[in-house]
């Protein structure tokens, strides 16, 4: 059994808070005790329907409100998988929250009400996803039964949608209709609509293919952590030095040629070390640890690659960057923290070339500044080299995070453009 | 050549990215310490950090908040694994906080000392300036745990703004903090309570005996089953009775539920719960029931 990470956004309007409240109904991922209480809250608040979204809005502040904040992470089975939910809200307001769902998310959902058809927030969430580079999208086009399971409102969503979506390179592009509230092609395929011929959203969420969405072509090892056990009683660990990490692409296996970056010095893999043994292979997303044929002065934040495919080392960098500070703005001359990889440097803002409308599009080349929740493409120098790829080729070498130094808060997350 | 299939199982994944949470918090605090309180969570995150760590030996201290009101077998598996690891244990006691007058002790017959824990173990934090703090909680726990982040920022008071967590984005920890202020870190958030079952079962780790059924006199008190101990006050029409019973969860002896349950192996602890449809907090903890947000209220406090 596999994991799928998705990324689910949208308000209670679109029925998202339902969706999911289906999903793990249907699959048994709600408990009756998780029932009671929310079928208990929803009486004592007068609503008339047991409100499924108290079981996702988890903290104080989004009962007393009734809107999702924060992003809350749910967890199902089926026998065919494991799935995390990463349940994001979808007003304009918390756009970082969509951002930091779907950095991690395999796949997202973007629920389109049927009778409104592709709004600005869509639209916006679909950009979202794909400026993140989530491998699978899925438009579920909601409330088919306020539409009479209507082939041809759902033809129409989908050709406007599609003719947007090829502005954005949009990934693999799934459009599936529903009815969230009775259940139509949530978990099994709806009788109300014959035209449809292909899966129920759970049966494409069980069977999506993301195995190869990882990058297992181009050899990626931050090093994390020097593992010297020098008080070991066993002499022969006296000598042992390994290079602990988790691998961020690509495919190892002992006896490899590979390089070390800084320094540009070659070796051979001479085993690859876990707790329960030495492996003959390994890939992302696995932790292990390296030893090396040859010592080379190793540590952490440093990058193991192969001789003819390393990642650019860079100290002026090319990236989009969502703003995530509700104080402080970002600007040209902006200092900062980044993190990247394992690496931690200082960052100079040099230039902001366009602040993105996150909902047209359009690029306002004249922004002097990014506030919160706002995109721009920026220029930045670090003060010391980055090994990095393009966020589109891998999107753990290619994302980075910027900490405010006085705050210590994280106040932006940045994808590379145009590394070499 | 024939197409590989590089599917990960998920708990490859999960433990995958336990052990970088694990490394990377090695390489970025000063003093981290785990909370190790021999309940089947912080059992799996230390065979975590083993493996985190191998060959080397787990680079920081474990710390047990004793409430004085623990379980014997449990103290008993505490006690072994730590001389098995050879690693310190620092116990930090409740019993302590409340003869120095930090704390007082609750009365009545639903007294309880999981709410001074707080102040013991925000005390020992202080005392022993831990700025990382390994939790084995879980997101789906419980529904105010579901929002907290994996590197859960405290400040000086010890204190969670669940209005103002740091954004955590791909596998990427801001690990900075003020003097006095640390981190809370969570390297089992995406776990389940199945896939803890599961690890135990694949990693054939060893588990306090109370996990099983046994025997055992307990009495029936708002829906659930308490052991017979000195620390709670039974009431006259609060009879004992000898049930065939096991924990779902370990916690304080005052608070902690027993479940009906013949389950004597580990494949069947899982067969039951798989088919479960209570949450193991609704079962078995007296704590949660207090009010809808009273794991957020008592995390806000620096609740575990």
């Amino acid at each position: 059994m596999d994991i799928l990470r998705f990324a689910t956004a949208g308000s209670v309007d679109d029925g998202k808070s339902t969706l999911i409240g289906r999903l793990l109904y249907d699959s048994k991922a709600i408990f009756e005790d998780q029932l009671e209480a929310v079928e208990r809250t929803s009486r004592d608040r007068g609503t008339e329907y047991t409100d499924l979204s108290l079981l996702t809005d988890g903290l104080r502040a989004e009962r007393e409100q009734g809107i999702t904040i924060d992003v809350a992470y749910r967890y199902f089975a089926t026998p065919r998988r494991k799935f995390i939910i990463a349940d994001t809200p979808g007003h304009i307001q918390y756009t970082r929250n969509m951002v930091t769902g779907a950095s991690t998310a395999d796949l997202a959902i973007v629920l389109i009400d049927a009778r409104k058809g592709v709004l600005e927030q869509s639209r916006r969430h679909a950009f979202l996803t794909t400026l993140l580079r989530v491998p699978h999208l899925v438009l579920a086009v909601n409330k088919m039964d306020l539409v009479d399971y209507s082939s041809e409102r759902f033809e129409e969503i989908r050709e406007e949608f599609t003719s947007f979506a090829a502005k954005l390179n949009a990934p693999d592009l799934t459009f599936i209709p529903i009815s969230a509230l009775h259940g139509d092609n949530v978990v099994s395929r709806s009788e109300n609509m014959p035209w449809y011929n292909g899966s129920s959203l759970l049966h494409h969420l069980e069977n999506v293919h993301i195995a190869s969405d990882r990058n297992l072509v181009d050899v990626r090892f931050p090093v994390q952590y020097v593992i010297r056990p020098q008080k070991a009683t066993s002499p022969e660990l006296h000598d042992y030095r390994g290079y602990a990490g988790q691998i961020a692409g690509g495919v190892l296996k002992p006896g490899d040629e590979v390089m070390h970056l800084p320094s540009g010095l070659t070796t051979r893999i001479a085993a690859i070390d876990t707790f329960n043994g030495s492996v003959q292979e390994a890939f992302a997303p696995m932790s292990v640890t390296l030893r090396l044929e040859d010592e080379i002065d190793i540590s952490r934040g440093d990058m193991i690659c192969r001789p003819n495919n390393r990642p650019e080392t860079a100290q002026e960098l090319e990236a989009m960057v969502c703003w995530m500070s509700d104080t402080a703005r970002l600007a040209p001359r902006s200092k900062l923290v980044i993190k990247h990889t394992t690496r931690t440097a200082r960052a100079l803002v040099r230039d902001l070339h366009y602040r993105l409308d996150v909902n047209t599009l359009h690029r306002d080349e004249a922004a002097p500044s990014l506030g919160l929740n706002e995109i721009g493409r920026v220029s930045l120098r670090v003060t010391q080299p980055l090994f990095v790829d393009d966020y589109a080729r891998n999107r753990l070498t290619g994302g980075f995070i910027l900490i405010d130094e006085a705050t210590n808060g994280t106040v932006g997350a940045g994808m590379i453009v145009e590394a070499r | 050549m024939l197409q590989r299939d590089y599917t990960t199982s998920q708990l490859d994944v999960l433990e995958a990215e336990a052990i970088h949470i694990m490394r990377e918090v090695a390489a970025e605090f000063e003093r981290p310490v785990l909370l190790f309180s021999g309940g089947k969570d912080s059992i799996v995150m230390l065979r975590v950090a083993e493996k985190a760590f191998w060959p080397a030996p787990i680079p920081f201290p474990l710390m047990h908040v004793d409430t004085g009101h623990n379980f014997p077998e449990v103290i008993e598996y505490r006690d072994h694994r730590v001389a098995e690891l050879g690693v310190r244990l620092v116990v930090a006691s409740v019993q302590d906080s409340i003869d120095s007058g930090r704390v007082v002790e609750e009365t009545g017959r639903r007294a309880s000392r999981n709410r001074l824990q707080t102040t013991t173990l925000l005390d020992a934090i202080e005392e022993h300036e831990f700025d990382a703090v390994f939790g084995g909680a879980r997101r789906d726990e419980e529904k105010a745990r579901a929002k907290e982040r994996v590197f859960s920022f405290r400040d000086d008071f010890g204190q969670w703004d669940p209005k103002n967590q740091r954004p955590e984005l791909w596998n990427l920890y801001n690990a900075r903090i003020r003097k006095g202020e640390h981190i809370r870190v969570f390297p089992l958030s995406n776990w389940t309570e199945l896939d803890i079952w599961d690890y135990i079962r694949r990693e054939k780790i060893e588990i306090p005996s109370i996990y099983f059924s046994h025997t055992r006199k307990v009495f029936d008190r708002d829906g659930m089953l308490l052991a017979d101990c000195e620390f709670v006050q039974r009431r006259e029409d609060e009879p004992l009775r000898e049930a065939v019973v096991r924990y779902r969860t370990v916690g304080d002896m005052t608070c902690t539920g027993a479940v009906a349950s013949r389950a004597g192996t580990i494949e069947e602890i899982i067969a039951e719960i798989a088919a479960t449809r209570i949450t193991e907090r609704g079962a078995t903890r007296a704590d949660d029931r207090a009010s809808e947000a009273a794991m957020e209220d008592r995390k806000k406090e620096g609740y575990f």
